[in-house]
């Protein structure tokens, strides 16, 4: 089973990411199960959301206390809610950011980490060009798809195109693949 | 074919298959997406014939389904923690009158103090009120009984509780198989009352009912109740065969069969108390776990099949009877009457607090190393430094609430965030 | 012959209008054919305003609606005195379920009707003051807003009878009842509290409002066979005087209703979305006096000596009512 956290804010959509991720492994024809942590509806409140995919049905429904992958869709969490809570040496770690991990203060605590396993990504700003609005998930899923090689991009956009039909489904399918595409490059140096 | 859906979602989709005719609710966390879905359905014309009743409490809805299922209609509601206790004087009514209304009730705390998340006190609340209750383990589950809770209402002529945790079961999107319109249209026949509102034919309903009649009339629900025991099992199989897969039923075992500890629960944590059974059994621990899945009527002869072979039962409830102990936990103990199995009464899950692998793990070596003492209550992951540094203050007492006086000890006012 | 025209008012209970009138224009209470949907047997007191109202909606009502209609009735002395198990004193399908919830319960039904495709069966809930005006309202507010298609009754004999005569939000002003009893600086009920349904009715705007009492069984029926011609949440409130919890005598019920228009303190009105449409009028005023003296419970105000100030302010009720409805003749 793999376990992933992504932590956010209310209105960015970390509810509808963990949602689309599972979606993505349920179209590969895995188990998958999302859901998010909850307090009431607040626009801007840390929020946090789960995604298990495993290859057996799941039947736990515990939050997800040491997760495999950890998403940060906003890096103004990142000294502000315990993000990095059960988070081990060999887990995935992706955060929304222009900046490195070292500007945002995280750099020390990232260094046992295997670099291969860690990226950055500017959704919001890959969102603004793709979509025109700041919500960053799916360029971040895009990003996810590449990081983990977990779910394939092409499942990552067939669960967007689905959810969200039309033009915004397609304006998010190509912020997913910005996203993807960013962290191929930016990886590329140390695949060679 | 298999979807990937939110439960609520699901639920909503099954209720519509059913095809209730009047839907009357009132939105409260958790249970606002299973609503709102029925809702847009009632609106596009997906689930028609049915009138959708936005009313102005769980009240008005319970009121309003009372009326619409006297009046001849297949009928539907859901609800939760407080909207359930302000309806309860129409819950108790419903099954009174011998209404087969249907309602969800999406698992969530009672207060004082508020609390939005998940436990089982709301329904527990209602255990006497002469409701059926079947709690769901899974979505799929979930999804099932609300079928199979058709059927046993309009056999029976009582109402039914079909109960999953809020927000952990509600919330979480997962793989399930929704029945298609034509198995539930094949597996549920039309409604036909035995007596309904109609000028062709005037019946009054809702007498009052004196001394002289009013023991009969509740001997018959509690011999109603009783009869469910074979009906459950039999529309379980009956299910079982139509749809393809098992669901429903009164209790579900795992891994009892040469057990010596079994754990009992209701609801989703099963899941959680399964995996925790395997982890312990690839250790060599003879352990197993009962699920308990027709909480009313109380499946006594069947709990007591299961768990009278085993030394140690150890129940992990989401509720309990504040001065006087566990709920499920005397249930069982009624049904252990006589046995040597000692019985160990746990709350857990309060409030929505997580019921961890690693809290069942430390619990049930806790329980084998007999370090549990099996007398009184106990809480699961309770933090027993903040409770006694509250008792020790109410030696000086001044009335008010423990969470607003527990702050002070505290220091700040925010607890931590996740 | 020199014709003379007979005018013909109903007064006193020596009614000569039934038999002199066309049959046409007779009450349904005078029809041979009346469906009697309240039939005898039940356990009311002698002199039951209550009995009396509902005996002359329903039957109207089911004159209206050809009997295709469904009744729904609230806790009180009503549902308690008409259905003592196992008999039945209801010849129409009626459902009684609890104390605040007729108004939902009603609407549950008329949405089980409408789905089965059977909206032309009408429903008429019903209940006392206290089911209405304090922990059924609600509900009635509810069914209001949502446009249900309810016609709503209130019996209004001012306070919880069948509980022992305890205060409601319909309980006039220095009335006396088991929990405002004239001890202490104000006597009976205070002043200042209830509210009153119809008001509030019309602030919903729905179809239909209207009040009336059993004192005028064509005003009455009228309104009822009117209120059966809209669609949608309709109210009648009508006033019903009650014997025992008022202290009066069994034979005075319609005579106290009338009293209690004629002195301007129960206005009798329509009102449609809102806007009052018709007013029935003061025939002879009476001073409110004429209306509280038979009337044991406002005897402390007719002690010595007399509380004449609280008569007076319970006059000034009744002036504001009629300056507010216009229920006086022009002219009169």
């Amino acid at each position: 089973m793999f376990e992933i956290r992504i932590h956010g804010r209310g209105g960015q959509g970390a509810v509808t990411a963990a949602e689309l991720l599972s979606v993505a492994a349920f179209h590969e024809d895995r188990y998958a199960q999302a859901f998010p942590t909850f307090g009431s509806e607040r626009t801007g409140a840390p929020v946090v959301s789960f995604c298990r995919i495993a290859d057996q049905p799941i039947r736990i429904h515990e939050p997800i206390a040491e997760p495999d992958a950890l998403v940060v869709q906003d890096p103004t969490l990142l000294h502000q809610v315990k993000v990095f809570d059960g988070v081990g040496p060999a887990a995935f770690v992706l955060v929304n950011t222009s900046r490195g991990f070292g500007e945002l203060g995280i750099g020390e605590f990232l260094e046992g980490f295997d670099p291969r396993r860690l990226a950055t990504v500017p959704a919001t700003e890959l969102a603004r060009e793709h979509l025109g609005r700041p919500l960053p998930n799916a360029p971040l899923l895009g990003a996810f798809a590449a990081l983990t090689g977990l779910v394939s991009l092409e499942s990552v956009v067939r669960a967007i195109t689905d959810r969200f039909p039309g033009q915004v489904g397609a304006a998010n399918a190509r912020a997913a693949e910005a996203g993807h595409a960013h962290v191929v490059h930016a990886q590329e140096p140390s695949r060679a | 074919m298999p979807s990937q859906l939110e439960g609520s979602l699901a639920v909503a989709r099954t209720v519509a298959r059913c095809r209730p005719q009047v839907v009357a609710a009132y939105p409260i966390s958790p249970q606002t997406h299973i609503v709102e879905a029925l809702s847009d359905m009632v609106r596009t014309g997906e689930l028609a014939p049915c009138e959708y009743l936005m009313v102005e409490s769980e009240f008005g809805a319970m009121s309003a389904c009372i009326g619409a299922s006297a009046a001849g209609a297949r009928t539907y509601t859901a609800t939760a923690s407080q909207g359930l206790l302000f309806m309860a004087e129409a819950v108790f009514n419903a099954s009174g009158l011998g209404l087969p209304i249907v309602m969800t009730v999406a698992n969530r705390a009672i207060g004082a103090p508020i609390n939005i998340w998940n436990d089982h006190s709301d329904a527990m609340a209602l255990r006497d009120s002469g409701w059926f209750q079947l709690f769901a383990e899974s979505n799929q589950d979930a999804v099932d009984l609300h079928v199979q809770a058709y059927r046993l209402a309009e056999e029976l002529s009582l109402p039914v509780m079909v109960c999953m945790d809020g927000y952990v079961l509600t919330h979480a999107v997962e793989r399930l198989e929704l029945p298609t319109r034509e198995q539930v249209d094949a597996f549920l026949p039309p409604f036909t009352p035995r007596q309904v509102l109609d000028p062709h034919d005037p019946v009054t309903i809702g007498a009052m009912v004196g001394p002289e009649a009013f023991t009969e009339v509740k001997y018959l629900m509690h011999a109603v109740q009783m009869r469910a025991l074979d009906a459950v099992p039999r529309i379980a199989a009956e299910f079982e065969a139509a749809f393809g897969r098992r669901s429903g039923g009164l209790v579900r075992p795992y891994r009892t069969e040469d057990a010596e500890t079994v754990v009992v629960a209701l609801g989703s944590v099963l899941g959680t108390v399964e995996t925790v059974v395997d982890e312990m059994r690839a250790e060599g621990v003879r352990i197993g776990a009962l699920g308990i899945t027709c909480f009313r009527p109380w499946p006594l002869q069947e709990v007591r099949d299961v768990l009278a072979g085993a030394q140690r039962v150890v129940i992990v409830e989401k509720a309990f009877a504040a001065g006087a102990g566990g709920i499920v936990g005397q249930n069982t103990r009624d049904a252990l009457r006589g046995t040597p199995t000692v019985v160990y009464d746990v709350v857990a899950g309060l409030g929505g607090r997580p019921v961890t692998r690693r809290s069942l793990h430390r619990l049930f070596d806790e329980v084998l190393a007999e370090r549990l003492d099996p007398a009184g209550l106990h809480f699961l992951d309770l933090n027993t430094g903040l409770v006694e540094r509250e008792l020790a203050r109410m030696r000086n007492p001044r009335p008010g609430p423990h969470a607003e006086s527990m702050l002070r000890d505290l220091g700040s006012v925010g607890a931590e965030s996740h | 012959m020199a014709f003379q025209e007979v005018k013909l008012y109903q007064v006193g209970t020596y009614v000569a209008g039934n038999r002199l009138l066309d049959p046409e224009r007779r009450t349904v209470q005078a029809r041979t054919d009346r469906s009697n949907a309240i039939t005898s047997g039940h356990r009311a007191c002698q002199g039951c305003g209550e009995a009396l109202g509902a005996r002359f909606v329903l039957d109207a009502a089911m004159r209206a609606t050809g009997g295709n209609m469904v009744a729904v009735n609230a806790t009180g002395c009503l549902e308690v005195f008409s259905t003592p198990y196992p008999e039945s004193s209801w010849q129409v399908p009626w459902l009684h379920s609890l104390f605040g919830n007729a108004p939902a319960v009603a609407s549950g039904v008329a949405a089980a009707l409408r789905a089965a495709g059977r909206a032309d069966t009408r429903v008429v809930a019903q209940g006392g003051d206290g089911g209405t005006v304090d922990i059924g309202m609600g509900c009635l507010s509810g069914m209001f807003e949502r446009g249900d298609d309810v016609l709503y009754v209130c019996y209004d004999n001012e306070g919880y009878m069948n509980t022992g005569v305890q205060r409601s939000g319909a309980t006039p002003p220095a009335a006396r009842t088991a929990n405002t009893k004239p001890v202490g600086a104000e006597p009976g009920n205070p002043f200042g509290q209830g509210k009153s349904v119809p008001l509030i009715a019309m602030a919903h705007e729905i179809p239909y409002v209207a009040t009336a009492t059993v004192a005028e069984l064509h005003d009455l029926e009228h309104k009822v066979e009117k209120a059966m011609t809209f669609h949608g949440p309709r109210y009648l409130h009508v006033f019903v005087p009650c014997p025992l919890g008022w202290g009066a005598a069994s034979a005075d019920t319609i005579r106290l209703a009338r009293l209690a228009k004629e002195s301007g303190l129960f206005p009798v009105f329509e009102a449609e979305h809102g806007e009052v449409t018709s007013v029935s009028r003061i025939r002879r005023q009476v001073p409110v006096e004429e209306y509280l003296a038979p009337q044991r419970r406002f005897a402390h105000l007719f002690t010595d000596p007399p509380r004449t100030d609280v008569v007076a302010r319970i006059q000034a009720r009744a002036d504001r009512n009629i300056t507010r409805f216009g229920l006086l003749q022009q002219g009169a």
